[in-house]
C-alpha cells in the first residue's frame, strides 16, 4: 500500500519526530518502496500459524520482589540534561 | 608494526602466561597501533590510560598468580556496550555524552576475565546498517583495498569498528553484537572470525537495544580458537536479562581441533540467489568439498521461506526498534533541543539526535504497529517469522550443521549503496534467517575474490549448539589456511 505524505506526517507525530513540510513527500516515496517490497509477505500461506513472538521458548522468569538497588539520585541524575537538587527539570506538562 | 599486534589473542595469552612480554607491553603495542590507525576511523573514543591502568593490574594479579582466562589481553569494545565511567554513544549524536553509572554483563565478564580495554569501537548508529555509513562519527574505513586501487571500501556494518580494528592487527579481539548479520557480515567483509551465538546464550544487560527479540552480543577475532575463547568468557547466565538461558558455558575452545567426522552438513539450495558473483558460489562449492574430505556428509536440505526473511525482519525490527527508542526523549539522558511546549522538545529532540537511517526505521515501525496496520503488518512477519524457524527445525532432523555463503558480495565502495535502502538491506539476506529463529551462526574468511578482498563462509548450528560450529569452524579454518592480511596503507 503506498504511503502518502499526509500519512508521513501523521506517523511521524505518532513518533516524536519533526519532519519539515518538505521532508513529507520524499520520504513518502521511500516508505512507499520499503514497504512495496515487504508486501511479497502476503504470498506466505500463513493460515492456523502461531505467531513467534519469543526467539527461544522458555518460561518468563520471576525473580523475588525485593528491592534490589537505588537510593542514589545523584547516579541517577548524572546524565540529565537539566537537574535541581534531586529532580529532573522537564518542560511544563500542565497548563 | 609491532609483532605484537600480529598475534592471535590465543598466541598473546601464551606469551604472556610464559613471561615472554607483559600485559603493558602488549597492550603499548596496540594504543600505538590504535594511533597510527585514525584513517580507519575505527574508534570512537580511545581509552589508553585505562588501558594502561588495566594492563598494570593485570600485570600485578599474574605475577601473584591469579591470572584469569583473559589476564592482561588488550580487546576493543563496539560503542553498543554500556561502560560505566566511559562514554557510551552508539554511534549516535543523541546520547551524545552519556556516560554509563554501570557497565553491561558481557564487558563485566570480559574484565572478571581479566581483560584490557583499548576503547569504544565505531558502528552504525544505534545497530541500524550494513555498512557503517550511518554512524554520527562517520564510516569506518575497511583495512582492505582491492588490489591496485586507493578506494575506500566499506568493513560492513554495523560492527564495522569491531571488524576493521580486528583485521588491522590493532585489538586481539573486539565485542560485536547481531541483530541480522551484524557480526557476521563485517567479519566476512574484512577477514575475520564473527560469531552471533544463540539467542539469550550473552546477556543484553546494558547492551543499547536496538530489536530485543532479535539482538545477541558475540565476538570478532582473528581466530576460529579466539573467538570460541571471547565467546567462553563473555557468555553466561544473567538475572538482569529476562531472556538470559540459565544454562552452563562449555569451554568453547576445547571444541576446536575436534573431528568432525560423520556430521551431516546441510546445503540449503534456497541460498543461491540470483546475480551472487561466481567466486561466492564457486568458494561454497569449495567450502562442502573441505568438509567432505574432513569426513562431512553433505545433505542438500530446503529452507523454503528463505526469501520472506528479509521483509519479514523489516517489519519486526522497525516495530521493536520503534518501540525501544522511545525512551530517547530528552528528558532524562542525552541530547535536548528545547521547543514552544513539551511535544515539541520532544519532536526538536528526536528529529536532530537521531540520523536519517534511524529517522526511517523508527517511521516504518511506528507504522506497521499504528491502529489498523497492526495485524496486516506485524502479526503477519511474527507468522512469517515461526515459518522460517519452523524450516530450520525440519532441517536440523536431518542435519547437524548447515554452511552457506556470509554475504552475497565482497566488500562494496563507501557510497556505493548508500542511496537505495532495499539494496542495502539485501547485505543480509544470507544471514538474517538465524536471527529471526535464534540460531547460532559463524562467519570464517575462507578465500579472496579476483580483487583479492576476503570472503566468508556461514555455518549455522542448532540451538545452543555452538560447541559443533567451533569445531566445524577449525576445520575449515584448517582446510582453507587463510593468511592473507590487508597492505598496511593506514
Amino acid at each position: 500500500m503506498a504511503i502518502d505524505a499526509a500519512t508521513v506526517r501523521k506517523v511521524a507525530r505518532l513518533a516524536r519526530i519533526a519532519q519539515p513540510e518538505e521532508r513529507l513527500e520524499p520520504l513518502a516515496r521511500e516508505l512507499s518502496g520499503i514497504m512495496a517490497w515487504i508486501e511479497q509477505l502476503a504470498e506466505v500461506n500463513t493460515e492456523g500459524v502461531t505467531p513467534m513472538t519469543s526467539a527461544v521458548s522458555m518460561p518468563m522468569p520471576l525473580r523475588d520482589d525485593v528491592v534490589t538497588d537505588g537510593g542514589d539520585a545523584s547516579i541517577i541524575l548524572s546524565n540529565a540534561p537539566k537537574s535541581s537538587g534531586a529532580f529532573f527539570v522537564v518542560p511544563k506538562v500542565v497548563e | 608494526m609491532s609483532d605484537l599486534t600480529r598475534l592471535t589473542l590465543k598466541a598473546a595469552l601464551d606469551g604472556l602466561q610464559s613471561k615472554t612480554f607483559s600485559s603493558v607491553e602488549l597492550t603499548q603495542a596496540h594504543i600505538d597501533a590504535v594511533a597510527q590507525a585514525r584513517a580507519l576511523n575505527a574508534f570512537v573514543l580511545e581509552t589508553p590510560e585505562k588501558a594502561l591502568s588495566m594492563a598494570a593490574d593485570a600485570d600485578a594479579r599474574r605475577a601473584k598468580g591469579e591470572a584469569g582466562p583473559l589476564t592482561g589481553a588488550p580487546l576493543g569494545v563496539k560503542d553498543l556496550f554500556c561502560t560505566k565511567g566511559v562514554r557510551t554513544t552508539a554511534s549516535s549524536n543523541i546520547l551524545g555524552n552519556f556516560v554509563p553509572e554501570y557497565e553491561s554483563t558481557v564487558t563485566s565478564n570480559l574484565w572478571r576475565d581479566g581483560a584490557v580495554m583499548l576503547g569504544k569501537l565505531n558502528l552504525d548508529e544505534f545497530a541500524m546498517g550494513s555498512s557503517n555509513e550511518t554512524s554520527a562519527f562517520g564510516p569506518v574505513v575497511n583495512p582492505w583495498r582491492r588490489n591496485g586501487s586507493d578506494a575506500k571500501l566499506t568493513p560492513g556494518g554495523s560492527s564495522g569498528g569491531s571488524a576493521a580494528s580486528v583485521a588491522a592487527d590493532l585489538c586481539l579481539g573486539a565485542t560485536a553484537t547481531d541483530t541480522g548479520g551484524s557480526i557476521r557480515q563485517p567479519a566476512a567483509f574484512t577477514g575475520t572470525v564473527g560469531v552471533k551465538p544463540t539467542y539469550g546464550r550473552c546477556s543484553r544487560w546494558g547492551v543499547v537495544a536496538f530489536a530485543s527479540s532479535l539482538d545477541q552480543a558475540g565476538p570478532i577475532a582473528k581466530t576460529v580458537e579466539d573467538a570460541a575463547i571471547l565467546l567462553t568468557s563473555m557468555a553466561g547466565h544473567d538475572a538482569k536479562d529476562a531472556t538470559s538461558l540459565d544454562v552452563a558455558t562449555p569451554d568453547f575452545a576445547s571444541f576446536v581441533g575436534k573431528s568432525v567426522k560423520g556430521l551431516r552438513i546441510g546445503i540449503p539450495k534456497e541460498y543461491r540467489v540470483d546475480g551472487m558473483p561466481a567466486e561466492i558460489d564457486a568458494l561454497w562449492e569449495q567450502g562442502i568439498a573441505w568438509l567432505k574430505d574432513a569426513g562431512c556428509e553433505i545433505v542438500e536440505v530446503s529452507l523454503p521461506h528463505t526469501k520472506y526473511a528479509l521483509p519479514a525482519y523489516y517489519i519486526v525490527a522497525p516495530a521493536e526498534a520503534s518501540s525501544n527508542l522511545a525512551r530517547y526523549d530528552g528528558m532524562r539522558f542525552g541530547l535536548r533541543v528545547e521547543g514552544g511546549n513539551l511535544m515539541e522538545t520532544y519532536e526538536n529532540t528526536r528529529a536532530k539526535g537521531f540520523g536519517e537511517e534511524v529517522k526511517r526505521r523508527i517511521l516504518i515501525g511506528t507504522y506497521v504497529l499504528s491502529a489498523g496496520y497492526y495485524d496486516a503488518y506485524y502479526l503477519k512477519a511474527l507468522k512469517v517469522r515461526r515459518r522460517i524457524a519452523d524450516d530450520f527445525d525440519q532441517a536440523f532432523q536431518k542435519v547437524d550443521a548447515l554452511l552457506t555463503p556470509t554475504a552475497p558480495s565482497a566488500a562494496f565502495g563507501l557510497g556505493e549503496n548508500a542511496n537505495d535502502p532495499v539494496a542495502m538491506y539485501l547485505n543480509d539476506i544470507f544471514t538474517v534467517t538465524v536471527n529471526l529463529a535464534g540460531l547460532p551462526g559463524m562467519s570464517l574468511p575462507a578465500g579472496v575474490d579476483a580483487n583479492g578482498l576476503p570472503l566468508g563462509l556461514q555455518l549455522i548450528g542448532r540451538t545452543l549448539d555452538e560447541g559443533t560450529l567451533f569445531s566445524l569452524g577449525g576445520a575449515l579454518e584448517k582446510a582453507a589456511d587463510f593468511r592473507a592480511k590487508p597492505a598496511k596503507w593506514w
